[in-house]
């Protein structure tokens, strides 16, 4: 089931006008804002299918930038985001892509700070509600609605036991998790979603742990 | 967890308790959360709609100049003149149309379930509210009605303009709102389930066709017209009316309906209101291109 509370029904708190086009915007943009941990200097934001064609009317342009600088649904500092990132230094691209997407509602976001760079793909399916798609190549599925840690590893043995060993440690509960890679004994992704937000003390100990290479929270 | 309509009306005649109840359980079970929170947590959502509709009763305008008044307008003809439809009905429309209006004008408001659609819930709540003069804790309950509602059209069908059309989201609003509003005039569950399906057959094909891609025409009128339909189908339902069709199937009928829209009637802005002459010179107007 892919809405699992009444406050994805009766919610979010937002500003107008469009639950997917500008809520559901907004978190796709927090959502690559929480992975790449930091404030990007150049943004490149792709839009697909009804995203593109309706963007401007529902101000998902503006929404998507809010996100990534950090802003949740209900801020009203969303309506000029394009503002703040100009006077922030904060380079933003909106590209329309005419290729039909899977999903009606298709954001891809491009985050880049020196040689820090994220490829996020996300989908807004209704109501706020959005499922974050594809991480720097690996396809993937994220609801964005629990704590999540993504973690980039070695393609190898141990690997999630490691990462698993420092969450049974810290007493931290997985709701689920997935793992996928681009090719045997290369680079993979493990996503794990959990309960509870993730202390800095976990992430440390994520960090440190063995064939485990970077480390981002999503927090609730 | 209830997974459909007959579910949600099993466990509430099982247990002997309201839809509400049935939704404020399970929601304390997947959150771990008490009731009091999740009690207060719905609160602070009918905080958000009641603002939402104060701000609108004053007069808000939308950056496209599009919409934004009307809800004023309505409540003038109210004091002045005897609406034809009947004050409860109209009351409902104005507050429906005052939270779209907000909504257009980038205020704060609660999805319920989505933006373009949050009109019908509160809209339907507050006019209710004067009838029925309801406790602040049924006016929660009336929240957790709809949103159980929601939560089945949600899990099997949906409740996106871009993927179904506005049948799937004025449609499940007003179906949510006629729900919620057997419940606090004393129907049963099955009379719940009853208004929701009537509710939700009279939307089908409704098609989602912004003009210039913005949440305003037709979307704030779309509100008034759930909200109408909201509580004629809940009166029919309390009347004793029944629905041929199980809730069940309809909504599935309107996933699958939703399915087979072409996308110009998926909020693409490409066809049905936003593809008329007016439609299109209202775009350029708005885009300059």
């Amino acid at each position: 089931m892919k809405y699992r509370s009444v406050f994805d029904i009766i919610g979010p708190v937002m500003i107008g006008p469009s639950s997917s086009h500008t809520a559901g915007a907004a978190r796709i943009g927090r959502a690559a804002r929480n992975l790449f941990g930091e404030k990007p200097e150049h943004v490149d934001i792709h839009f697909y299918g009804s995203f593109k064609s309706t963007y401007k009317g529902h101000g998902t342009d503006v929404a998507i930038v809010g996100g990534i600088l950090d802003y949740d649904t209900f801020d009203d500092r969303i309506k000029t985001s394009l503002e703040t990132a100009e006077t922030e230094g904060i380079q933003v691209t909106i590209h329309e892509e005419p290729s039909t997407p899977d999903h009606p509602n298709t954001a891809r976001v491009l985050l880049k700070t020196g040689e820090n760079e994220l490829e996020l793909t996300g989908i807004s399916i209704g109501g706020g509600k959005v499922e974050i798609t594809e991480l720097n190549g690996f396809p993937l599925r994220l609801s964005g609605n629990h704590p999540a840690i993504v973690l980039l590893h070695n393609d190898r043995y141990g690997a999630i036991a490691s990462a698993t060993a420092v969450l049974a440690e810290a007493r931290i509960n997985i709701g689920r998790m997935e793992v996928s890679r681009k090719a045997e004994g290369a680079q993979a992704l493990m996503v794990i979603e959990v309960d509870q937000n993730i202390s800095d003390e976990v992430m440390k100990q994520l960090e440190g742990a063995e064939h485990i290479t970077q480390v981002a929270r999503i927090s609730d | 967890m209830f997974r459909n309509v007959e579910e949600l009306i099993g466990i509430a005649k099982a247990e002997d308790i309201a839809i509400s109840e049935v939704m404020i359980r399970q929601e304390m079970k997947a959150k771990e959360m008490s009731r009091e929170q999740v009690f207060e947590n719905m609160e602070q959502n009918l905080i958000v709609m009641e603002e939402a509709v104060e701000e609108g009763l004053k007069g808000v305008k939308s950056h496209s100049g599009l919409t934004g008044g009307d809800a004023v307008l309505i409540q003038k003809y109210m004091e002045e003149k005897r609406p034809l439809s009947g004050e409860l009905l109209l009351d409902a429309v104005s507050k429906a149309v005052a939270t779209n209006e907000v909504n257009a004008a980038m205020g704060r408001i609660c999805a319920t379930p989505t933006a373009g659609s949050a009109g019908c819930v509160p809209g339907t709540l507050f006019a209710v509210k004067n009838r029925l003069e309801p406790s602040r804790e049924d006016m929660i309950r009336y929240l957790f009605t709809s949103g159980a509602f929601g939560f089945v059209v949600a899990n099997n069908a949906s409740i996106s303009g871009a993927a179904g059309g506005c049948q799937a989201e004025v449609g499940s609003a007003a179906g949510m709102a006629s729900a919620a509003i057997v419940e606090m005039a004393g129907g049963t569950p099955e009379q719940s389930a009853d208004a929701m399906a009537i509710t939700l057959k009279n939307m089908l094909g409704l098609i989602c066709d912004p003009v210039a891609g913005l949440v305003e025409v037709p979307c704030v009128k779309r509100n008034a017209m759930g909200a109408s339909q909201a509580i004629v189908s809940a009166d029919l339902a309390l009347a004793g009316v029944k629905s041929k069709i199980p809730c069940d199937e309809v909504i599935d009928a309107m996933f699958k309906v939703g399915q087979r829209m072409p996308s110009a009637f998926r909020e693409t802005a490409e066809g049905g209101l936003a593809a008329t002459p007016t439609g299109k010179a209202l775009a350029k107007e708005i885009y300059g291109s």
